[in-house]
């Protein structure tokens, strides 16, 4: 059983294991075990899970056993649930997320839960709390992050498909330098019910895959409408997997020219140019598009951001679950216990949040944010009116090496400068690799799609993948 | 300056419980007096990953209390976060209302024909319980947290600082709870909490236009703490500045059994609550349709139902004012009189002396007595069947047994004695045995026929009708 090389060109491993199982080519005990033992073998040096669930159980459903990872901020009434953060260790949640028992519910076998930036703040995977996460192809390198657990673990095979979190570029950075896909989806496609709040308003819960079959797969699972999220949208789900037809002829496709510009690596810009002109063989048409407004992006995103966790990260306070450090006193006592369990950029953006909402502050900062955020939907909404996808690079250059860019939070968070923008508009983007830097480091093409248009980005995805085989490409250090 | 020549200025803000089934964003019963921690879920006790969802009943009871309150309802729906730390609130901040509030405006009547304006009603959610083991947090050695009432659904009733007498605060709350209670939005009961009021009080000199710095004054748990509160700080504002005092701008605590108020805290310390929307719940717009079907459901108002009692009904004004003072009452005697107009008077005074007698407060009007029984019993006084006496004993029975009143008659033999000629015998042979006292009538003496009537009714168990023993006493006396 080798999930990732059976002769078919576009291999993905969760189409090939159910196909597998139910052909009785191997039982679902046959799989879990494979990917226990790739596990325990190779995740000492990956660092990619902070929790191994030590039982094999699975419920009877679709998937069959099949394992998928968890992103440690989606609580599972079976597993501790930390968001890798010390103010949270050890804690178990009563409930599942809503995507943890949908998938729960179609007979998927969680192996555990994947590691991250601390409450998914940072581009690295280096806040987490617990141990950083090294990139499966050179592992002096970051994951990224905030979803690095999820991205290293697919991309090493340690599990055929994880879930992450996206608010700013967290599921579409690390699969971009972990060469994986990386799917986020419309704000409001995938209910957050269980999903340990990072900004409410950006939070969106995506798949890491091999190939953007297997995220249609996974997404058609997770996905619809919600009664316990109020944000959750009410609308009709496509059958992802029927979409992805390979004719992408006539599809039109914009280059924001604000993507390509100062910032971006040479080696970057023309894998992704090459991607795009592949995608123009297939019958796409591709042109330049604007968006004035990307240049304010960054800046709208980290007052919006931290503002929204400031009030979500509240509730850590000692009084009722996680980490509690007394001190005498009531107000001690909040502030032991957060000064010791929020980790330092956690506290950063606690107190960037704070000031942004404060008064005196609130119509410079956040006030300004959420209009500027509105301009910048807007350009969104004209770009689409003339083209069905908007193509970009994932993010400016390949991944960095662990504390490059540890003393320079303004640089780190420039990582998210091409990503953070669909999070702003609440768009479905996805990330897939798109060819490998010198120093074989892969390299992320970005899709932004229209609101509850998945199918589009992932049927230029999977186009892309049936005529390239970058996400094919495995990194040597895991092989059997 | 004399104590005449400043005027208070006060504003009241009101919050009252909405009597719904489920907490305000989650499903949780919205019920007092559980065990402490029983009615919670992830939503209300802020677990990490849960997420609020407005409940719909809520939504209704607040918009029916607004359009009661004669407010403008918003046409957008928005939820902010009000953010402080403290143990009460799980998430550490308020699900709550800032600058979009479900209603602006209304008001509430005084019996001076004024009318108190109301600035806003906002809906939010309660916090918990502390119970702490001293009488506050920073002095208890630790402090336990109940959050059975954490979520529980909350409007916030802001009025204009336009009440000018702690009398008007009173009746602007008496008439605000009747009015809240008349839609079926809250039990209103301030012993209960279910309504909560705080003060804003300032004084100026009589003339003058620009208000005095305010003081809040919190802690008070009766509508007669609030007069006292208010009397008690208005007297206190106008001895500091006549002293050559400024008024600082403060919370302070009504203390009932001192009488008197005390700083809690200054303006310096006064929280940055830093306001925003809360993204969790989406911006949403409330369709006319909506807010028609609300109105429909407005109750007749106690105001225009004791008019029409007492136009309908001839009611005095007084007897329609207690009826109507509870919507149970009034349903009560709607009711009864549907059954029976023509008693109509003597089904309200009935109601007024025996009813109110026997029906604790708080308990439904109908749990022990049903109009249609109650009815019954004025009906059998009526035709003469039981004497208004015999009334009064059945009408216990009915009360503590629940039996209808034609029953209790029959298996008692009340019935009334209406015989002429059985009740002639009787009167005979008291007048057989009383020879004095007929004697004296005979005499002169009228009056001395009471003593013979008491005799018959006494032989009889009062069962004899007592307009025939005297019409017959009539007869044989001057016979
Ligand atoms: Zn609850």
């Amino acid at each position: 059983m080798n999930p990732y090389n059976n002769g078919e060109h576009v291999c993905s491993p969760l189409r090939f294991l159910l196909k597998g199982i139910s052909a009785g080519d191997f039982s679902s005990q046959e799989v879990i075990d494979h990917y226990k033992s790739r596990i325990e073998k190779f995740n000492q040096k990956l660092g990619a899970f902070l929790f191994l669930n030590p039982s094999d159980s699975f419920e009877d459903g679709s998937l069959k056993g099949i394992p998928i990872g968890l992103k440690d901020n989606l609580v599972t009434k079976d597993m501790p649930t930390t968001c890798a953060s010390k103010i949270l260790k050890g804690y178990i949640p009563p409930y599942d997320a809503h995507v943890v028992s949908r998938l729960r519910s179609s007979g998927a076998w969680f192996p555990g839960k994947l590691n991250m930036d601390e409450f998914a703040m940072g581009s690295s995977n280096e806040y987490s709390a617990f141990s950083p996460v090294r990139n499966p192809w050179n592992l002096d390198c970051v994951p990224g992050g905030s979803s690095g657990g999820s991205a290293a673990s697919v991309a090493a095979g340690l599990v055929p498909a994880a879930l992450g979190s996206d608010t700013g570029g967290s599921i579409r950075q690390p699969a971009s330098f972990c060469g994986v896909t990386g799917l986020k989806p419309t704000y409001g496609r995938v209910s957050r019910y269980g999903l340990i709040a990072f900004a409410s308003s950006l939070d969106q819960i995506g798949t890491f895959t091999r190939t953007a079959e297997d995220a249609a797969l996974l997404l058609s699972i997770i996905s619809g409408h919600d009664q316990k999220d109020s944000t959750s949208a009410n609308v009709d789900l496509p059958d992802f997997s029927a979409q992805l037809t390979g004719n992408i002829k006539g599809l039109k496709i914009g280059l924001p020219k604000e993507y390509f510009s100062t910032g971006l690596s040479d080696e970057v810009e023309s894998a992704v140019k090459k991607a795009v002109t592949d995608l123009e063989k297939e019958g796409a048409v591709v042109e330049e598009v604007s968006l004035p407004h990307s240049k304010y992006a960054v800046a709208v995103y980290y007052l919006v951001a931290t503002a929204e966790a400031s009030s979500n990260l509240a509730r850590f306070d000692g009084m009722r679950y996680g980490l509690r450090v007394e001190d005498g006193a009531l107000i001690p006592t909040y502030e032991k216990t957060r000064g010791t369990g929020f980790g330092a950029e956690v506290k950063r953006r606690i107190m960037l949040g704070t000031y942004a909402l404060s008064a005196g502050y609130y119509d410079a900062f956040y006030k300004k944010a959420l209009q500027v955020r509105t301009l910048i939907q807007r350009d969104f909404i004209s770009a689409f009116e003339k083209f069905d996808i908007i193509a970009a690079p994932t993010t400016p250059t390949t991944a960095f090496k662990l504390g490059e860019n540890l003393s320079d939070p303004l640089t780190m968070y420039l990582q998210d400068i091409y990503t953070i923008s669909a999070n702003l508009a609440g768009l479905p983007a996805i990330s897939i690799p798109c060819g490998f830097s010198k120093e074989n480091l892969p390299i992320g093409l970005q899709m932004i799609g229209k609101p509850f248009a998945e199918s589009e980005i992932l049927k230029a995805a999977d186009a892309y993948q049936r005529i390239t085989d970058w996400h094919l490409r495995r990194p040597r250090e895991f092989d059997e | 300056m004399s104590r005449n020549s400043y005027e208070p200025v006060i504003g009241l803000e009101v919050h009252v419980h909405l009597k719904t089934k489920t907490k305000i964003f989650c499903s949780c019963p919205n019920r007092f007096g559980d065990e402490p921690n029983t009615n919670v879920c992830p939503v209300c006790l802020a677990l990490p990953g849960s997420l609020p969802v407005l409940n719909r009943h809520a939504l209704e009871l607040a918009t029916l209390a607004a359009l009661a309150l004669s407010g403008n309802i918003s046409s957008r729906m928005k939820f902010d976060r009000k953010n402080y730390f403290y143990p009460d609130l799980p998430k550490n901040y308020q699900i709550s209302q800032f600058d979009m509030p479900l209603s602006i405006g209304g008001g509430v009547k005084l019996s001076n024909g004024r009318t108190i304006a109301l600035t806003r009603i906002h809906m939010e959610e309660d916090a918990g319980k502390l119970l702490h083991t001293a009488e506050n947090l920073d002095e208890s050695e630790y402090t336990r947290v109940d959050l059975n009432r954490a979520g529980a659904p909350l409007i916030e009733i802001v009025s204009e600082p336009e009440i000018k007498t702690p009398d008007d605060a009173h009746e602007y709350l008496t008439n605000l709870k009747q009015i809240l209670e008349y839609c079926g939005v809250s039990d209103c009961n301030m012993e209960e909490g279910s309504l909560r009021c705080d003060a804003n009080i300032s004084i100026r000199p009589i003339g003058e236009t620009k208000l005095g710095v305010k003081v809040e004054v919190k802690n008070m748990n009766s509508f007669k703490a609030v007069r006292d509160a208010l009397r008690h700080e208005i007297d206190r504002q106008i001895e500091a500045v006549n002293a050559g005092k400024k008024i600082v701008q403060e919370t302070r605590l009504w203390d009932a059994g001192l009488g008197t108020t005390r700083s809690m805290r200054g303006k310096e310390e006064s929280h940055d609550y830093r306001y925003f929307p809360d993204p969790d719940l989406v911006v949403f717009t409330l369709e006319k349709d909506f807010i028609e079907s609300i109105r429909k459901k407005l109750p007749e108002m106690p105001k225009e139902r004791s008019k029409r009692f007492e136009l309908d009904y001839g009611l005095t004004q007084r007897d329609a004012g207690i009826l109507t003072q509870h919507r149970d009452l009034a349903d009560y005697f709607d009711e009864a009189v549907k059954l029976y107009s023509v008693g109509a008077k003597a089904i309200a005074n009935w109601m007024l002396t025996e009813l109110l007698r026997v029906i604790p407060e708080g308990e439904s009007y109908s749990s022990k007595i049903k109009p249609k029984d109650f009815v019954e019993l004025i009906k059998l006084i009526d035709e003469g069947t039981i004497s208004g006496k015999i009334a009064k004993e059945i009408f216990s029975v009915m009360a503590s047994t629940g039996k209808a009143p034609r029953d209790i008659v029959a298996s008692q033999g009340l019935t009334q004695i209406s015989d002429e000629s059985s009740i002639e015998k009787i009167c005979r042979e008291v007048m057989t045995e009383n020879p004095n006292p007929v004697e004296q009538f005979r005499a002169g003496k009228k009056n001395s026929i009471g003593f013979l009537v008491g005799a018959v009714m006494k032989k009889t168990s009062g069962k004899a009708n007592p307009q025939l023993v005297n019409k017959i006493f009539g007869r044989l006396l001057n016979e």
